[in-house]
């Protein structure tokens, strides 16, 4: 039969010449791969102790980032939350009372903010979106965990510590503000 | 200058000088075999790593480096664990057998370091057939497989003692052969007479290419004997679930673990002393000058570095090739090896009466 792609190869089965009938040099040539193998550098790591590095642009587990007076950034517009293909993000906004300045940047903030992090798939959306500069993904792993439930990390998870702050310069460079700021750009149009 | 031969003759002669001959004699028995336990615990030990750390090099891996400075304390991490382990026997199987049989593989090992000489005048037991002992003592180990195999009563158990009774059985014919082109070109089969045939250089040299053929054709026979890739389909971990121990645990377990690692040693061994020499330092016949730089090396590193150089080249072989089938296995044998060996001890017979070696 005529084949379609006329990229089909007959299979035959060659008799073998004489010196593979021997298999003396197959033998010898198997034996130099694994003495090379043997002087190679090798592969494996000795992992608790030498860590690989990540890629610059590694993205992991979110941080809700804290302006430098302490104050949470983030405003619960939602922004994320519509932008995030695996619809992993939910948010309760609520509005800032007096005295909760210290506390909270903008008039109005998430007072629940919760990211399913089997749903996530790390796109980086919610870090584009975001208009205040209050999310980005850090390099740090999410850990394994045996519940379904505790994969749900709340605020108590995702906001930065004060006395720990991410250091997200990395992903917030100059290049990214300034595309962010050119409204221009037509996915950066509403 | 360091040398096992003065610090046993100054054993011998501070026994001898402080006790009775009598009990001289025994305490002397009582050290050698002591020593000997002491150094198969410590072959399995080392050989046991060095497999491991090979295998893991030829796959680049780095092998096993937890356990102490460098890893070096994993077998003997592995070795408390297999003595705490509890030893199971099934239910239907031959107890006296079954019990015995690991016992029987050590014995045979055991039995087999009498006549190696370790380093210049040190050898337990010097007997004039020494060559013809150990041919006729390694083939009793196949006793202690087939014993293992029949009494655990189990289909693969015994399909391995079967398939290794067949390869035991077979390539010994080749390695005798082999060994008995060395005896051919020494005209002894003492072992000392053999090593200090080669003060001249070693017979892998001195003997031309049919010594080349039967040490090639010896290293073979010895890998197949000692039931090692590729040619251990004995124990096939992949097709027969190990074997001959399957039903094995715990310390029996670790018997027959060490007993193959310990043969392997035996076989190199015997294979370092009639082709390259034994303790014998690197000699070229007529250049006085050089054999006696080389004397300066100690008899014993000389052995023990032929010894594992071989020991390398066996492991070697294991992680290189895939395992044979049974019937390639015996084909290799009778069609191959055993033609070519018959043919090549012609040659060295004719080689022998001509006295065309050095």
């Amino acid at each position: 039969m005529q084949s379609l792609s006329n990229r089909s190869k007959v299979v035959t089965k060659k008799e073998m010449s004489f010196m593979e009938r021997i298999y003396l040099p197959a033998i010898f040539g198997g034996m130099a791969i694994t003495i090379k193998h043997f002087f190679k550098k090798k592969a494996t790591i000795n992992y608790p102790e030498v860590k690989r590095d990540f890629s610059e642009v590694y993205r992991g587990k979110h941080v809700l980032k804290r302006d430098e007076n302490g104050a949470e950034r983030c405003t619960a517009c939602g922004l994320c939350a519509v932008s995030c293909p695996a619809e992993a993000i939910t948010m309760v906004a609520g509005e800032r009372k007096a005295g909760e300045e210290k506390l909270y940047r903008e008039e109005k903030y998430a007072v629940t903010y919760e990211i399913n992090m089997l749903r996530c798939i790390f796109c980086g959306l919610c870090e584009e979106a975001c208009p205040k500069e209050a999310i980005f993904l850090t390099d740090e792993l999410v850990p394994t965990d045996f519940k379904r439930g505790e994969f749900i990390y709340g605020k108590n998870k995702l906001v930065e510590p004060l006395d720990n702050r991410v250091d997200i310069s990395k992903r917030q460079t100059q290049a990214v503000l300034d595309f962010k700021k050119n409204k221009l750009l037509t996915h950066n149009r509403l | 200058m360091f040398s096992l031969q003065s610090i046993s003759s100054q054993i011998h002669e501070w026994l001898y000088g402080h006790l009775p001959p009598a009990f001289a004699l025994l305490s002397e028995f009582f050290i050698v075999g002591m020593l000997m336990i002491g150094l198969f615990a410590f072959l399995g030990l080392v050989l046991v790593f060095m497999e491991r750390k090979v295998s893991a090099y030829m796959q680049i891996r780095l092998g096993p480096n937890r356990v102490g400075p460098k890893g070096i304390f994993q077998t003997l991490a592995d070795t408390l664990k297999l003595i705490f382990k509890e030893g199971l026997r099934p239910k239907n199987s031959d107890k006296f057998l079954f019990n015995f049989a690991p016992y029987l593989v050590m014995m045979v090992a055991m039995l087999l370091m009498a006549p190696i000489p370790f380093a210049r005048n040190v050898q337990i037991w010097d007997v004039n057939i020494g060559v013809l002992y150990i041919s006729a003592i390694s083939s009793i180990s196949v006793i202690g497989i087939l014993m293992a195999g029949w009494s655990s009563n189990n289909k693969y158990s015994l399909l391995g003692a079967m398939r290794s009774g067949a390869q035991i059985v077979s390539y010994e014919l080749s390695a005798g052969l082999a060994i008995l082109s060395i005896v051919i070109l020494t005209g002894s089969l003492r072992i000392s007479d053999i090593v200090a045939s080669q003060q001249t250089g070693w017979w892998i040299f001195k003997g031309h290419i049919p010594a080349l053929i039967s040490f090639v054709i010896f290293i073979i026979a010895v890998t197949a004997e000692t039931n090692r890739a590729p040619f251990d389909l004995a124990e096939a971990e992949s097709e027969l679930t190990a074997g001959f121990h399957t039903e094995y645990s715990g310390m029996q377990f670790a018997l027959f673990f060490l007993a193959e690692y310990v043969n392997i040693f035996i076989v190199t061994a015997i294979g370092a002393t009639l082709f390259l020499g034994g303790w014998m330092p690197f000699h070229i016949g007529g250049w006085e000058s050089f054999n006696h730089i080389m004397d300066y090396i100690p008899s014993s590193l000389w052995f023990f570095g032929k010894t594992f150089f071989l020991i390398f080249v066996i492991m070697w072989f294991r992680w290189t090739f895939p395992r044979l089938r049974i019937d390639q296995l015996l084909n290799l044998e009778w069609k191959y090896l055993l033609p070519i060996g018959l043919f090549n001890l012609l040659l060295m017979t004719i080689i022998a009466i001509l006295g065309w070696h050095f």
